[in-house]
Protein backbone atom coordinates (compact mmCIF):
# COMPACT_ATOMS: atom_id res chain seq x y z
CA UNK A 1 0.00 0.00 0.00
CA UNK A 2 1.38 3.51 -1.15
CA UNK A 3 1.75 6.44 0.98
CA UNK A 4 0.60 10.10 0.95
CA UNK A 5 2.85 13.00 0.73
CA UNK A 6 2.34 13.66 4.29
CA UNK A 7 3.03 10.27 5.11
CA UNK A 8 5.71 10.16 3.50
CA UNK A 9 7.28 13.49 5.11
CA UNK A 10 6.32 12.47 8.85
CA UNK A 11 8.09 8.95 7.95
CA UNK A 12 11.49 10.54 6.68
CA UNK A 13 10.91 13.23 10.00
CA UNK A 14 10.58 9.88 12.13
CA UNK A 15 13.42 7.73 11.28
CA UNK A 16 10.39 5.07 9.86
CA UNK A 17 10.21 3.33 6.37
CA UNK A 18 6.53 4.18 6.28
CA UNK A 19 3.80 5.51 8.99
CA UNK A 20 -0.15 4.47 8.97
CA UNK A 21 -3.03 7.57 9.64
CA UNK A 22 -3.35 6.79 13.88
CA UNK A 23 0.03 6.25 14.89
CA UNK A 24 2.00 8.49 17.24
CA UNK A 25 5.77 9.75 16.42
CA UNK A 26 8.06 12.12 17.47
CA UNK A 27 9.85 13.79 14.39
CA UNK A 28 12.83 15.28 14.10
CA UNK A 29 12.04 18.85 12.98
CA UNK A 30 13.92 20.51 10.30
CA UNK A 31 13.20 24.61 11.27
CA UNK A 32 11.92 26.08 13.47
CA UNK A 33 9.40 29.77 12.78
CA UNK A 34 8.43 31.44 15.50
CA UNK A 35 6.68 35.09 15.73
CA UNK A 36 6.73 38.31 17.80
CA UNK A 37 3.66 37.40 19.06
CA UNK A 38 3.65 34.00 20.31
CA UNK A 39 7.20 32.98 20.24
CA UNK A 40 9.88 34.82 22.02
CA UNK A 41 7.66 36.33 24.46
CA UNK A 42 6.48 33.55 25.50
CA UNK A 43 9.67 31.28 24.98
CA UNK A 44 12.55 33.06 26.49
CA UNK A 45 10.73 33.05 30.16
CA UNK A 46 10.31 29.17 29.93
CA UNK A 47 13.88 28.70 28.56
CA UNK A 48 15.25 30.49 31.87
CA UNK A 49 12.96 29.19 34.29
CA UNK A 50 14.70 25.79 32.97
CA UNK A 51 17.58 27.16 32.53
CA UNK A 52 18.42 25.30 29.21
CA UNK A 53 19.07 27.40 25.46
CA UNK A 54 17.98 26.72 22.15
CA UNK A 55 18.45 23.19 20.22
CA UNK A 56 20.04 24.77 16.96
CA UNK A 57 20.01 28.94 16.50
CA UNK A 58 20.42 27.28 12.77
CA UNK A 59 17.09 26.00 12.11
CA UNK A 60 15.20 28.63 14.13
CA UNK A 61 13.73 31.32 11.95
CA UNK A 62 12.33 34.29 14.21
CA UNK A 63 9.73 37.00 12.48
CA UNK A 64 8.47 40.00 13.92
CA UNK A 65 5.53 40.85 11.79
CA UNK A 66 2.27 40.62 14.28
CA UNK A 67 2.97 44.16 16.22
CA UNK A 68 4.61 46.06 13.26
CA UNK A 69 5.04 48.91 13.46
CA UNK A 70 4.76 49.30 17.26
CA UNK A 71 1.85 51.12 18.23
CA UNK A 72 2.36 51.94 21.92
CA UNK A 73 4.66 50.85 24.55
CA UNK A 74 3.69 47.55 25.35
CA UNK A 75 3.93 46.40 21.63
CA UNK A 76 7.73 47.91 21.39
CA UNK A 77 8.45 46.36 24.48
CA UNK A 78 7.58 42.96 22.26
CA UNK A 79 9.55 43.78 19.58
CA UNK A 80 12.61 44.77 21.44
CA UNK A 81 12.63 41.09 23.35
CA UNK A 82 12.71 39.42 19.86
CA UNK A 83 15.65 41.64 19.05
CA UNK A 84 17.17 40.98 22.00
CA UNK A 85 16.33 37.34 21.77
CA UNK A 86 17.94 36.49 18.40
CA UNK A 87 20.93 38.70 19.58
CA UNK A 88 20.82 36.18 22.90
CA UNK A 89 21.40 33.04 21.08
CA UNK A 90 22.89 34.01 18.39
CA UNK A 91 19.50 33.09 15.70
CA UNK A 92 20.85 34.09 12.42
CA UNK A 93 17.69 34.27 10.49
CA UNK A 94 15.75 37.31 11.67
CA UNK A 95 13.36 39.07 9.69
CA UNK A 96 12.56 41.84 11.68
CA UNK A 97 9.56 44.56 9.93
CA UNK A 98 10.12 43.19 6.69
CA UNK A 99 6.86 41.39 5.84
CA UNK A 100 4.37 38.49 7.49
CA UNK A 101 5.99 35.04 8.35
CA UNK A 102 4.88 32.95 5.98
CA UNK A 103 5.33 35.28 3.30
CA UNK A 104 8.71 35.97 4.13
CA UNK A 105 10.17 32.13 4.35
CA UNK A 106 9.66 31.36 0.93
CA UNK A 107 11.45 34.70 -0.31
CA UNK A 108 14.51 34.08 1.72
CA UNK A 109 14.87 30.58 0.68
CA UNK A 110 13.90 29.15 3.90
CA UNK A 111 11.19 25.93 2.29
CA UNK A 112 11.95 23.25 0.37
CA UNK A 113 9.96 20.02 -0.62
CA UNK A 114 10.15 16.96 1.93
CA UNK A 115 10.85 19.22 4.65
CA UNK A 116 8.99 18.71 8.44
CA UNK A 117 7.97 22.42 9.72
CA UNK A 118 7.13 23.37 12.27
CA UNK A 119 5.79 27.21 12.88
CA UNK A 120 4.17 29.04 15.70
CA UNK A 121 1.29 30.32 13.52
CA UNK A 122 -1.98 29.04 12.70
CA UNK A 123 -1.69 29.85 8.72
CA UNK A 124 1.94 27.91 8.46
CA UNK A 125 -0.28 25.05 6.78
CA UNK A 126 1.01 27.90 4.01
CA UNK A 127 4.39 26.50 3.68
CA UNK A 128 2.84 23.60 1.82
CA UNK A 129 2.54 25.03 -0.97
CA UNK A 130 6.32 23.88 -1.33
CA UNK A 131 5.54 20.22 -0.71
CA UNK A 132 6.61 20.17 2.80
CA UNK A 133 4.69 19.64 6.09
CA UNK A 134 4.04 22.92 7.78
CA UNK A 135 1.82 23.10 10.77
CA UNK A 136 0.79 25.71 13.14
CA UNK A 137 1.70 25.11 17.09
CA UNK A 138 1.38 27.08 19.72
CA UNK A 139 3.63 29.30 21.97
CA UNK A 140 4.09 26.38 24.39
CA UNK A 141 4.55 23.76 22.49
CA UNK A 142 6.91 25.63 20.00
CA UNK A 143 8.88 26.29 23.51
CA UNK A 144 9.45 22.54 23.24
CA UNK A 145 10.38 22.31 19.84
CA UNK A 146 13.02 25.19 20.29
CA UNK A 147 14.47 23.02 23.29
CA UNK A 148 14.54 19.29 21.79
CA UNK A 149 14.11 20.19 17.85
CA UNK A 150 11.27 17.31 18.26
CA UNK A 151 7.79 17.44 18.39
CA UNK A 152 5.12 14.71 18.73
CA UNK A 153 2.50 13.87 16.00
CA UNK A 154 -0.44 11.51 15.40
CA UNK A 155 -0.19 10.63 11.59
CA UNK A 156 -3.16 12.52 10.40
CA UNK A 157 -5.68 10.54 7.40
CA UNK A 158 -5.06 13.01 4.44
CA UNK A 159 -8.24 14.44 2.48
CA UNK A 160 -7.52 14.52 -1.22
CA UNK A 161 -9.16 17.27 -3.49
CA UNK A 162 -8.59 18.08 -6.91
CA UNK A 163 -9.92 21.03 -9.37
CA UNK A 164 -10.41 20.68 -12.85
CA UNK A 165 -10.68 22.99 -15.82
CA UNK A 166 -10.04 26.72 -15.95
CA UNK A 167 -11.84 29.42 -13.75
CA UNK A 168 -14.09 31.77 -14.93
CA UNK A 169 -13.12 35.68 -15.10
CA UNK A 170 -12.53 36.89 -11.56
CA UNK A 171 -12.35 33.83 -9.68
CA UNK A 172 -9.22 32.94 -8.15
CA UNK A 173 -7.46 30.35 -4.91
CA UNK A 174 -9.42 32.24 -2.81
CA UNK A 175 -13.17 31.53 -3.92
CA UNK A 176 -12.10 28.13 -4.19
CA UNK A 177 -10.82 27.95 0.05
CA UNK A 178 -14.41 30.08 0.80
CA UNK A 179 -16.29 27.49 -1.32
CA UNK A 180 -14.45 24.33 0.20
CA UNK A 181 -14.94 26.11 3.94
CA UNK A 182 -18.90 25.68 2.82
CA UNK A 183 -18.49 22.16 1.12
CA UNK A 184 -16.16 20.40 4.08
CA UNK A 185 -16.70 22.36 6.70
CA UNK A 186 -14.39 23.85 9.27
CA UNK A 187 -13.75 21.22 11.85
CA UNK A 188 -11.15 18.06 9.81
CA UNK A 189 -8.63 18.66 12.59
CA UNK A 190 -6.60 15.39 12.46
CA UNK A 191 -6.21 15.62 8.71
CA UNK A 192 -4.21 16.81 6.18
CA UNK A 193 -5.01 17.86 2.86
CA UNK A 194 -3.81 17.59 -0.58
CA UNK A 195 -4.60 19.32 -3.88
CA UNK A 196 -4.34 18.13 -7.26
CA UNK A 197 -6.02 18.56 -10.09
CA UNK A 198 -4.72 19.91 -13.64
CA UNK A 199 -6.44 24.00 -12.32
CA UNK A 200 -4.33 23.61 -9.06
CA UNK A 201 -0.68 22.79 -11.15
CA UNK A 202 -1.69 25.73 -13.65
CA UNK A 203 -1.60 28.10 -10.42
CA UNK A 204 1.31 30.46 -9.77
CA UNK A 205 2.56 29.56 -6.14
CA UNK A 206 1.07 32.40 -5.19
CA UNK A 207 -2.23 30.85 -5.69
CA UNK A 208 -1.19 27.76 -4.43
CA UNK A 209 -0.36 29.15 -1.00
CA UNK A 210 -3.70 30.75 -0.35
CA UNK A 211 -4.73 27.05 -0.94
CA UNK A 212 -2.61 25.52 1.65
CA UNK A 213 -3.07 28.80 3.80
CA UNK A 214 -6.64 27.87 4.36
CA UNK A 215 -6.38 24.85 4.83
CA UNK A 216 -6.12 26.10 8.28
CA UNK A 217 -9.69 27.56 8.14
CA UNK A 218 -10.51 24.07 7.42
CA UNK A 219 -9.22 22.93 10.59
CA UNK A 220 -6.64 20.77 8.83
CA UNK A 221 -3.07 20.13 10.22
CA UNK A 222 -1.32 20.94 7.03
CA UNK A 223 -2.49 21.98 3.14
CA UNK A 224 0.16 20.25 0.70
CA UNK A 225 1.13 20.14 -3.30
CA UNK A 226 3.26 18.18 -4.93
CA UNK A 227 6.05 20.17 -6.19
CA UNK A 228 6.80 20.49 -10.03
CA UNK A 229 8.73 23.11 -11.83
CA UNK A 230 6.53 26.02 -10.79
CA UNK A 231 7.93 24.67 -7.31
CA UNK A 232 11.54 24.57 -8.28
CA UNK A 233 11.18 28.24 -10.12
CA UNK A 234 10.21 29.52 -7.04
CA UNK A 235 12.76 27.80 -5.22
CA UNK A 236 15.39 29.46 -7.87
CA UNK A 237 13.48 32.96 -7.60
CA UNK A 238 14.32 33.13 -3.81
CA UNK A 239 18.31 32.44 -4.89
CA UNK A 240 18.44 29.24 -3.69
CA UNK A 241 18.77 25.57 -5.54
CA UNK A 242 16.04 23.31 -5.17
CA UNK A 243 17.07 20.17 -3.04
CA UNK A 244 17.98 17.11 -5.64
CA UNK A 245 15.21 14.70 -4.62
CA UNK A 246 12.55 17.70 -4.65
CA UNK A 247 10.53 15.95 -7.21
CA UNK A 248 10.32 12.90 -5.14
CA UNK A 249 8.01 14.21 -2.95
CA UNK A 250 4.71 13.13 -4.13
CA UNK A 251 1.98 11.01 -2.92
CA UNK A 252 1.71 7.53 -4.53
CA UNK A 253 -0.72 6.02 -7.03
CA UNK A 254 -1.91 3.47 -4.69
CA UNK A 255 -1.94 6.25 -1.71
CA UNK A 256 -5.04 5.91 0.74
CA UNK A 257 -7.20 8.88 1.54
CA UNK A 258 -9.59 9.10 3.77
CA UNK A 259 -11.84 11.18 1.71
CA UNK A 260 -11.47 12.23 -2.34
CA UNK A 261 -13.42 15.41 -4.04
CA UNK A 262 -13.30 16.56 -7.28
CA UNK A 263 -14.62 19.79 -8.53
CA UNK A 264 -15.34 21.87 -11.64
CA UNK A 265 -13.36 25.01 -11.45
CA UNK A 266 -15.41 26.29 -14.48
CA UNK A 267 -18.74 26.05 -12.17
CA UNK A 268 -17.50 28.47 -9.65
CA UNK A 269 -18.20 31.81 -9.11
CA UNK A 270 -16.73 34.42 -6.87
CA UNK A 271 -17.85 33.80 -3.51
CA UNK A 272 -18.30 35.59 -0.31
CA UNK A 273 -18.36 34.50 3.35
CA UNK A 274 -20.80 36.60 5.72
CA UNK A 275 -20.04 36.85 9.29
CA UNK A 276 -18.86 35.41 11.66
CA UNK A 277 -17.34 32.22 10.21
CA UNK A 278 -15.22 31.79 6.77
CA UNK A 279 -17.81 28.44 5.81
CA UNK A 280 -20.57 30.91 6.55
CA UNK A 281 -20.47 31.41 2.35
CA UNK A 282 -21.65 31.59 -0.83
CA UNK A 283 -21.75 32.94 -4.50
CA UNK A 284 -21.08 36.80 -4.98
CA UNK A 285 -24.90 37.33 -6.28
CA UNK A 286 -26.44 36.68 -2.47
CA UNK A 287 -24.53 39.10 -0.55
CA UNK A 288 -24.65 42.36 -3.71
CA UNK A 289 -26.84 44.48 -1.27
CA UNK A 290 -24.59 44.54 1.60
CA UNK A 291 -22.89 48.60 2.13
CA UNK A 292 -19.38 48.63 3.89
CA UNK A 293 -17.45 51.15 5.95
CA UNK A 294 -14.48 49.59 5.17
CA UNK A 295 -11.88 47.70 2.47
CA UNK A 296 -9.02 45.80 3.75
CA UNK A 297 -6.36 43.87 1.33
CA UNK A 298 -4.20 42.65 3.77
CA UNK A 299 -2.50 39.51 5.61
CA UNK A 300 -0.84 36.57 4.62
CA UNK A 301 -2.74 35.29 2.52
CA UNK A 302 -4.32 38.32 0.78
CA UNK A 303 -1.79 41.14 0.03
CA UNK A 304 0.55 39.45 -2.00
CA UNK A 305 1.69 41.01 -5.36
CA UNK A 306 -0.17 38.83 -7.33
CA UNK A 307 -3.56 39.75 -4.64
CA UNK A 308 -2.37 43.43 -5.02
CA UNK A 309 -2.48 43.32 -9.24
CA UNK A 310 -5.96 41.95 -8.75
CA UNK A 311 -7.06 44.75 -6.65
CA UNK A 312 -5.14 47.15 -9.32
CA UNK A 313 -7.07 45.72 -12.42
CA UNK A 314 -10.07 46.28 -10.83
CA UNK A 315 -9.44 49.95 -9.82
CA UNK A 316 -7.32 51.17 -12.79
CA UNK A 317 -8.74 54.47 -13.74
CA UNK A 318 -11.64 54.48 -10.88
CA UNK A 319 -12.15 55.90 -7.43
CA UNK A 320 -13.37 54.20 -4.81
CA UNK A 321 -16.55 55.34 -3.01
CA UNK A 322 -17.27 58.36 -0.86
CA UNK A 323 -17.93 57.03 2.38
CA UNK A 324 -15.83 54.10 2.47
CA UNK A 325 -11.69 53.60 3.04
CA UNK A 326 -9.91 51.00 1.05
CA UNK A 327 -6.94 49.80 3.57
CA UNK A 328 -3.82 48.37 1.77
CA UNK A 329 -1.07 46.52 3.89
CA UNK A 330 1.33 44.53 1.35
CA UNK A 331 2.38 41.43 2.62
CA UNK A 332 6.05 41.83 2.81
CA UNK A 333 8.61 45.00 2.04
CA UNK A 334 9.26 42.50 -1.46
CA UNK A 335 5.93 43.13 -2.24
CA UNK A 336 5.63 46.85 -1.41
CA UNK A 337 8.70 47.19 -3.44
CA UNK A 338 8.16 44.87 -5.99
CA UNK A 339 4.33 46.45 -6.22
CA UNK A 340 5.86 50.06 -6.18
CA UNK A 341 8.13 49.06 -9.77
CA UNK A 342 5.26 47.67 -11.81
CA UNK A 343 2.79 50.48 -10.89
CA UNK A 344 0.63 48.24 -9.35
CA UNK A 345 0.73 50.72 -6.05
CA UNK A 346 -0.08 54.01 -7.89
CA UNK A 347 -2.86 52.93 -9.47
CA UNK A 348 -4.15 51.99 -6.21
CA UNK A 349 -3.12 54.95 -4.36
CA UNK A 350 -5.08 56.88 -7.47
CA UNK A 351 -7.81 55.23 -6.43
CA UNK A 352 -7.72 56.03 -2.83
CA UNK A 353 -6.31 53.30 -1.18
CA UNK A 354 -4.48 54.03 1.83
CA UNK A 355 -1.17 52.35 1.85
CA UNK A 356 0.12 50.98 5.28
CA UNK A 357 3.02 48.82 6.35
CA UNK A 358 3.98 45.10 6.28
CA UNK A 359 2.18 43.03 8.72
CA UNK A 360 -0.82 41.08 10.43
CA UNK A 361 -2.22 44.34 11.77
CA UNK A 362 -5.93 44.76 10.72
CA UNK A 363 -6.21 40.98 9.86
CA UNK A 364 -6.17 40.06 13.77
CA UNK A 365 -6.97 43.21 15.42
CA UNK A 366 -3.45 44.08 16.31
CA UNK A 367 -2.34 47.22 14.15
CA UNK A 368 -4.23 49.91 11.72
CA UNK A 369 -7.03 49.09 10.24
CA UNK A 370 -9.41 47.84 13.04
CA UNK A 371 -13.34 48.50 13.34
CA UNK A 372 -15.87 49.89 15.26
CA UNK A 373 -19.09 48.88 16.80
CA UNK A 374 -21.86 48.58 14.19
CA UNK A 375 -19.32 48.82 10.81
CA UNK A 376 -18.89 46.54 8.15
CA UNK A 377 -15.90 45.28 6.28
CA UNK A 378 -15.15 43.37 3.05
CA UNK A 379 -11.55 41.88 3.46
CA UNK A 380 -9.00 39.80 1.91
CA UNK A 381 -7.71 37.63 4.84
CA UNK A 382 -8.80 34.61 6.07
CA UNK A 383 -10.88 34.83 9.08
CA UNK A 384 -14.00 36.56 10.05
CA UNK A 385 -15.17 35.44 13.41
CA UNK A 386 -16.55 37.83 16.00
CA UNK A 387 -14.13 40.14 17.03
CA UNK A 388 -11.62 39.71 14.94
CA UNK A 389 -10.73 42.66 13.20
CA UNK A 390 -11.68 44.81 15.83
CA UNK A 391 -14.90 45.55 17.74
CA UNK A 392 -17.70 42.51 18.68
CA UNK A 393 -20.30 44.52 16.95
CA UNK A 394 -18.32 44.63 13.64
CA UNK A 395 -19.32 42.41 10.73
CA UNK A 396 -16.43 41.45 8.72
CA UNK A 397 -17.32 39.37 4.86
CA UNK A 398 -14.36 37.62 3.27
CA UNK A 399 -13.68 38.05 -0.88
CA UNK A 400 -10.69 37.45 -3.11
CA UNK A 401 -8.88 41.12 -3.88
CA UNK A 402 -11.02 41.19 -6.60
CA UNK A 403 -14.29 41.27 -4.94
CA UNK A 404 -13.26 43.44 -2.04
CA UNK A 405 -11.43 46.04 -4.61
CA UNK A 406 -15.24 45.70 -6.59
CA UNK A 407 -17.33 46.91 -3.39
CA UNK A 408 -14.48 49.56 -2.38
CA UNK A 409 -15.23 51.70 -6.06
CA UNK A 410 -19.36 50.49 -5.68
CA UNK A 411 -19.78 51.05 -1.93
CA UNK A 412 -21.34 47.76 -1.06
CA UNK A 413 -20.30 44.06 -1.48
CA UNK A 414 -20.25 43.74 -5.32
CA UNK A 415 -19.75 41.15 -8.44
CA UNK A 416 -15.92 42.08 -9.43
CA UNK A 417 -16.79 40.75 -13.27
CA UNK A 418 -19.12 43.84 -13.65
CA UNK A 419 -15.68 45.91 -13.13
CA UNK A 420 -13.65 44.56 -15.67
CA UNK A 421 -13.08 44.34 -18.99
CA UNK B 1 -4.64 12.26 38.71
CA UNK B 2 -7.85 12.15 40.90
CA UNK B 3 -11.65 12.83 39.62
CA UNK B 4 -11.85 16.68 38.84
CA UNK B 5 -15.64 17.39 40.39
CA UNK B 6 -17.01 21.18 39.22
CA UNK B 7 -19.92 22.99 37.76
CA UNK B 8 -20.85 22.97 34.69
CA UNK B 9 -20.66 26.19 32.05
CA UNK B 10 -22.13 25.08 29.18
CA UNK B 11 -21.43 26.76 25.53
CA UNK B 12 -21.85 26.09 21.76
CA UNK B 13 -20.28 25.30 18.99
CA UNK B 14 -17.28 26.76 17.02
CA UNK B 15 -15.99 28.39 20.30
CA UNK B 16 -12.92 29.93 18.61
CA UNK B 17 -9.79 31.48 19.25
CA UNK B 18 -11.03 35.41 19.22
CA UNK B 19 -13.46 34.46 21.45
CA UNK B 20 -11.15 32.91 24.06
CA UNK B 21 -8.88 35.19 23.71
CA UNK B 22 -9.31 38.52 21.78
CA UNK B 23 -6.84 40.12 19.59
CA UNK B 24 -7.05 43.38 21.55
CA UNK B 25 -5.79 41.84 24.52
CA UNK B 26 -2.87 40.02 23.05
CA UNK B 27 -0.34 42.27 23.98
CA UNK B 28 -1.35 42.34 27.61
CA UNK B 29 -0.05 39.87 30.07
CA UNK B 30 -1.65 36.59 30.52
CA UNK B 31 -3.55 37.65 33.70
CA UNK B 32 -4.99 40.50 31.99
CA UNK B 33 -6.01 38.60 28.65
CA UNK B 34 -7.86 35.85 31.20
CA UNK B 35 -10.16 38.33 32.34
CA UNK B 36 -11.39 38.75 29.20
CA UNK B 37 -11.52 35.01 27.93
CA UNK B 38 -14.78 34.28 26.43
CA UNK B 39 -16.37 38.06 27.22
CA UNK B 40 -18.41 38.53 24.25
CA UNK B 41 -20.23 34.98 24.70
CA UNK B 42 -20.96 35.11 28.79
CA UNK B 43 -18.96 38.20 29.97
CA UNK B 44 -19.59 36.59 33.57
CA UNK B 45 -17.55 33.69 32.94
CA UNK B 46 -14.21 35.26 33.60
CA UNK B 47 -15.34 36.68 36.92
CA UNK B 48 -17.29 33.70 38.42
CA UNK B 49 -16.05 30.34 37.07
CA UNK B 50 -14.21 28.80 40.19
CA UNK B 51 -11.61 26.26 40.40
CA UNK B 52 -11.91 22.97 39.64
CA UNK B 53 -15.10 24.09 37.27
CA UNK B 54 -15.59 22.17 33.58
CA UNK B 55 -16.84 23.43 30.35
CA UNK B 56 -19.08 21.28 28.00
CA UNK B 57 -19.43 22.77 24.01
CA UNK B 58 -20.06 21.47 21.36
CA UNK B 59 -18.12 20.72 18.08
CA UNK B 60 -15.05 22.61 17.21
CA UNK B 61 -13.78 24.10 20.41
CA UNK B 62 -10.80 26.14 20.11
CA UNK B 63 -10.66 26.72 16.27
CA UNK B 64 -8.63 29.77 14.71
CA UNK B 65 -5.37 31.01 15.90
CA UNK B 66 -2.20 29.22 17.42
CA UNK B 67 -2.31 32.14 20.29
CA UNK B 68 -1.55 29.79 23.40
CA UNK B 69 -3.55 31.99 25.44
CA UNK B 70 -6.70 30.55 24.41
CA UNK B 71 -6.32 27.70 26.59
CA UNK B 72 -3.49 29.32 28.84
CA UNK B 73 -6.81 31.48 29.81
CA UNK B 74 -8.33 28.68 30.74
CA UNK B 75 -5.07 27.19 32.91
CA UNK B 76 -4.98 30.51 34.73
CA UNK B 77 -8.94 30.38 35.13
CA UNK B 78 -8.27 27.24 36.68
CA UNK B 79 -11.00 25.40 34.47
CA UNK B 80 -10.78 21.93 35.75
CA UNK B 81 -11.63 20.10 32.24
CA UNK B 82 -13.05 20.67 28.95
CA UNK B 83 -15.29 18.68 27.48
CA UNK B 84 -16.88 19.59 23.43
CA UNK B 85 -18.06 16.96 20.78
CA UNK B 86 -14.26 17.84 18.93
CA UNK B 87 -11.69 20.24 19.16
CA UNK B 88 -9.46 22.05 17.02
CA UNK B 89 -6.15 20.86 16.76
CA UNK B 90 -3.54 23.40 18.35
CA UNK B 91 -6.24 24.73 20.59
CA UNK B 92 -6.49 20.52 21.94
CA UNK B 93 -2.97 20.30 21.63
CA UNK B 94 -1.63 23.48 23.64
CA UNK B 95 -4.58 22.85 26.39
CA UNK B 96 -3.46 19.49 27.09
CA UNK B 97 0.66 21.27 27.32
CA UNK B 98 -1.48 23.83 29.94
CA UNK B 99 -2.85 20.84 31.78
CA UNK B 100 -5.87 21.34 31.23
CA UNK B 101 -7.98 17.81 30.17
CA UNK B 102 -9.49 18.33 26.77
CA UNK B 103 -12.02 14.99 26.38
CA UNK B 104 -14.39 14.17 23.47
CA UNK B 105 -17.71 14.30 24.73
CA UNK B 106 -20.34 13.19 21.86
CA UNK B 107 -23.27 12.97 24.36
CA UNK B 108 -22.49 17.12 25.45
CA UNK B 109 -26.10 17.72 24.88
CA UNK B 110 -27.20 15.63 27.57
CA UNK B 111 -25.52 18.21 30.09
CA UNK B 112 -26.69 21.63 31.76
CA UNK B 113 -25.15 25.11 32.41
CA UNK B 114 -25.23 24.14 36.28
CA UNK B 115 -24.63 20.76 36.52
CA UNK B 116 -22.07 18.88 38.74
CA UNK B 117 -20.07 16.94 37.11
CA UNK B 118 -17.13 14.34 38.26
CA UNK B 119 -14.26 13.61 35.15
CA UNK B 120 -12.12 11.12 35.53
CA UNK B 121 -9.68 12.01 32.82
CA UNK B 122 -7.41 8.69 33.41
CA UNK B 123 -10.18 6.04 33.32
CA UNK B 124 -12.41 7.98 31.37
CA UNK B 125 -15.37 8.07 33.69
CA UNK B 126 -17.74 10.62 33.84
CA UNK B 127 -20.61 11.01 36.08
CA UNK B 128 -23.61 13.61 36.00
CA UNK B 129 -23.63 13.97 39.77
CA UNK B 130 -27.05 16.42 38.87
CA UNK B 131 -28.91 13.57 36.82
CA UNK B 132 -27.33 10.45 38.06
CA UNK B 133 -26.16 9.36 34.45
CA UNK B 134 -22.84 8.05 33.72
CA UNK B 135 -20.93 8.33 30.61
CA UNK B 136 -17.80 6.55 29.72
CA UNK B 137 -15.16 8.82 27.10
CA UNK B 138 -12.15 8.14 25.68
CA UNK B 139 -9.46 9.14 28.39
CA UNK B 140 -6.21 11.14 27.54
CA UNK B 141 -3.91 9.44 24.75
CA UNK B 142 -1.60 6.97 27.03
CA UNK B 143 1.61 9.19 25.21
CA UNK B 144 0.29 12.69 26.56
CA UNK B 145 -0.71 10.89 29.96
CA UNK B 146 2.71 11.93 31.72
CA UNK B 147 2.89 15.24 30.52
CA UNK B 148 -0.62 15.68 31.88
CA UNK B 149 0.10 14.03 34.91
CA UNK B 150 3.15 16.02 36.16
CA UNK B 151 0.72 19.21 35.07
CA UNK B 152 1.73 20.23 31.36
CA UNK B 153 4.45 20.30 29.52
CA UNK B 154 6.70 23.16 31.64
CA UNK B 155 6.74 20.95 34.76
CA UNK B 156 7.17 17.69 32.44
CA UNK B 157 10.71 19.33 31.05
CA UNK B 158 11.86 20.16 34.08
CA UNK B 159 11.30 17.00 35.30
CA UNK B 160 12.68 15.34 32.53
CA UNK B 161 15.82 17.90 32.20
CA UNK B 162 16.26 17.12 35.90
CA UNK B 163 17.17 13.33 35.39
CA UNK B 164 19.70 14.59 32.55
CA UNK B 165 17.58 13.19 30.04
CA UNK B 166 16.58 15.48 26.43
CA UNK B 167 12.84 15.83 26.75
Amino acid sequence: MGQTLVEKIIARASGKDSVRPGEIVTCTVDLAMIVDSGGPRKIWPRLKELGVGVWDPEKIVVVSDHFVPAVDADTAAILKLSREFVREFKIPHFYDMKGICHIVLPENGHLQPGMFICGGDSHSTMGGAYGCYMAGFGGIEMTGVCITGEIWTRVPETIRVDWSGKFNQAVVAKDVMLFLCRQLGMDNAFTAIEYGGNTVTSMSMSERSVLCNMAAELGCETGVIAPDETTLAAIRAAGKQPATDALTWHSDPDASYISKHAFNATELQPQIAAPHAPSNSGPVGDYTKIKIDQAYIGACVGAKLSDLCMAAEVLKGRKIASNVRLLVAPSSQKVYADAAADGTLSILIDAGATMLASGCGACAALGAGVLSAGEVCISSTNRNFKGRMGANEASVYLGSPYTVAAAAAAGHIADPREFLS
Amino acid sequence: MSAIVGKVWRFGDEINSDLLAPGFYLKAANEIMAQHCLESVDPTFAKSVQPGDIMVAGHNFGVGSAREQAALSLQLLKVGAVLADSFARIFYRNALNFGVPCLFFPHYKEINAGDRLSVDAVSGKLENLTSGKSYTVDPIPAHLMEMITDGGLMPHLKKRLGQGKAA
